[in-house]
């Protein structure tokens, strides 16, 4: 028993992208274990949805919770229910995303079926006959493989490291699961919600990110180089944390191993040093442009394309260039 | 109020580690230790609820007898007392929550704050487990902490996805401190001083009665691959162009 493996969906406005990579990790495993995939979607709003989407993924039971105890997320009620689908799945391996959410709930997944847990793997290998999860540590400094000894197993899985699978025709059966959370058992209350409201794509899904750091010389400079160039490219927006720190930009911009993990196809880093806490969070994106005025910025070593030149006259030529191709 | 604060030993985060020689984890030996910066900003917060509603800051680590002095520095910041359960090599998030969870059953306080991942292995596990062990809500990722005057409840604003998501959080309970929830204060010289008097008891997982066993085993550590580093390109109109036609990514 136990050679199945779970992966517990996160809803936001429908099936959120960041679900995918999980579900690639889960088949993967699936097959080594010799076992099937399951979903688990939790919510009261569009889980139906989610659901029927999931079933494209070659899953083969999507189970569903809803109950006004899930309406909006705590770590308490999706443990619970994460817990409860992990023996009706007979998972042996329970998985999500290692978003804020999949990061806050796990741990108690884990501690409720005596489990040991790997946070954020990027990749597994077999080392000596072990299942061995890759994962960073030290802000990416140095990659980790550990082994989980215990028969169950969680794992947080890093979104950028595993690609999304490709959808097929609907197979598998949704079932409900017996798990109603009763609303009044949490000891956390859902008080609000302040959303950044954005017209551009979320950092962590974006096709391109264009992100400043303290080169741009304030709120001011990076609006007018790493905003401008970033709208001109449809892209999104990220910042170190010095800038986040600031007070420049809002929190949710900073990419880096305290922020975001991005892998988007191409990074631009415009003034920005290259931190290793910040080179943590972009070291896996496919083509990294940097834009630095001191040639020894270490952002250069990662750089697949790096120009000396300072962006307050880089970008408006940029914008022109760019406009002559596209 | 009483308030539990945990404060793990780790690297210097500016410094760079080398992987050990067999290749089974970090070069530990000359290293600089440090107190977590994230459980630094936990101790902060902790002191600031207790100038306002009163009480006292328990601080809770593990690690080597060395860590002693981590746990001075936040008794030099205004902590009143400290507890380190003495472990050598390296303890897991399951092993430390177990650990941490019988010592609140213990000491019972109003209010456990946590950093939201130590530095080192960065696997932010052991809070949630804590939770769930005891039964306890949890806030992860705070930025803002404001304890209701009755001390019943916490409103905490969290750093999410996305946004801000701000709940209320019964206390007993867990919060994780996230980067900006403040700054914390450096330790005065008669602090430092008088820290060396503020009471400090080691204990044991024997003695706490909790196996340390652990549930996840480090196999292999390595520098991941250098990436390799492309080339200087002369102005814009250049990096247009091999981003055009060589990267193909506009």
């Amino acid at each position: 028993m136990s050679k199945n493996v779970l992966v517990v969906a996160e809803l936001k406005n429908g099936l959120r992208k960041t679900t995918l990579p999980s579900i690639t990790f889960a088949k993967q495993a699936a097959a080594k274990l010799g076992g099937q995939v399951h979903a688990l979607v939790i919510g009261v709003d569009d889980v139906q949805a989610a659901a029927e989407e999931l079933r494209k993924y070659g899953v083969a039971v999507v189970w569903t919770a809803s109950s006004p105890g899930v309406k909006n997320y705590t770590a308490e009620a999706f443990a619970t229910v994460t817990i409860k689908a992990a023996d009706a799945a007979q998972a042996g391996i329970v998985c999500a995303s290692a978003t804020a959410q999949g990061r806050d709930y796990l741990p108690r997944v884990a501690a409720a079926l005596n489990a040991g847990m790997a946070s954020d793997i990027s990749g597994y290998e077999e080392i000596g006959g072990k299942m061995a999860f890759k994962r960073p540590m030290f802000a990416g400094n140095l990659n980790q493989w550990v082994e989980i000894t215990t028969e169950r197993k969680v794992v947080s899985v890093r979104p950028t490291e595993f690609d999304a699978p490709a959808a097929g025709a609907p197979g598998g059966e949704i079932k409900a699961l017996d798990a109603a959370v009763d609303p009044g058992s949490l000891k956390t209350k859902f008080v609000e919600f302040a959303e950044v409201k954005s017209e551009r794509p979320e950092l962590t899904d974006a096709r391109v990110v264009v992100s400043g750091g303290r080169g741009t010389k304030g709120p001011e400079g990076y609006k007018e180089t790493v905003e401008v160039l970033a709208d001109a490219l449809g892209a999104a927006v990220g910042a170190t944390r010095a800038i986040v720190d600031a007070g420049w930009v809002p929190n949710d911009w900073q990419v880096g191993q305290t922020g975001k993990v991005v892998a988007p196809e191409l990074y631009i880093a415009l003034g920005l040093s290259g931190a290793i806490q910040h080179i943590a969070g972009m070291a896996g994106s496919k083509v990294i442009v940097a834009i630095n005025k001191d040639p020894d910025a270490p952002i250069f070593k990662i750089s697949d394309y790096g120009l000396v030149a300072d962006l307050f006259k880089a970008v408006p030529e940029l914008l022109a260039e760019v406009k002559k191709v596209g | 109020m009483k308030i539990l604060v945990t404060a793990k030993r780790v690297p210097d985060p500016e410094i760079k580690l080398r992987v050990a020689g067999d290749g089974s984890g970090y070069v530990k030996d000359g290293v600089k230790w440090v107190v977590n910066p994230f459980d630094e900003i936990a101790v902060e917060e902790a002191l600031r609820i207790k100038e306002k509603l009163g009480g006292e800051v328990v601080v809770v680590s593990i690690g080597p007898a060395d860590a002693a002095q981590q746990v001075r520095q936040t008794l030099a910041m205004g902590a009143d007392r400290g507890v380190l359960v003495k472990a050598d090599g390296d303890v897991d998030s399951d092993a430390a929550g177990r650990a941490i969870a019988k010592i609140i059953g213990e000491e019972k306080p109003d209010l456990v704050i946590m950093g939201k991942q130590a530095v080192d292995y960065d696997s932010g596990q052991a809070t949630a487990i804590v939770a769930q062990l005891l039964g306890w809500g949890q806030a992860a990722y705070a930025s803002k902490v404001e304890v209701a005057a009755d001390g019943k409840t916490a409103r905490v604003t969290r750093e999410i996805d996305g946004g801000l998501e701000t709940v209320d959080l019964t206390l007993p309970g867990i919060i994780t401190a996230d980067l900006r929830l403040n700054e914390p204060r450096y330790a005065s010289l008669p602090s430092i001083m008088k820290a060396k008097k503020k009471p400090l008891k080691e204990t044991t997982f024997a003695e706490l009665g909790v196996d340390a066993a652990p549930k996840v085993k480090s196999l292999k550590v390595a520098e991941p691959p250098a990436r390799k580093a492309g080339a200087l390109v002369a102005d814009v109109p250049a990096l247009v162009k091999k981003l055009h036609e060589e990267a193909k990514v506009i």
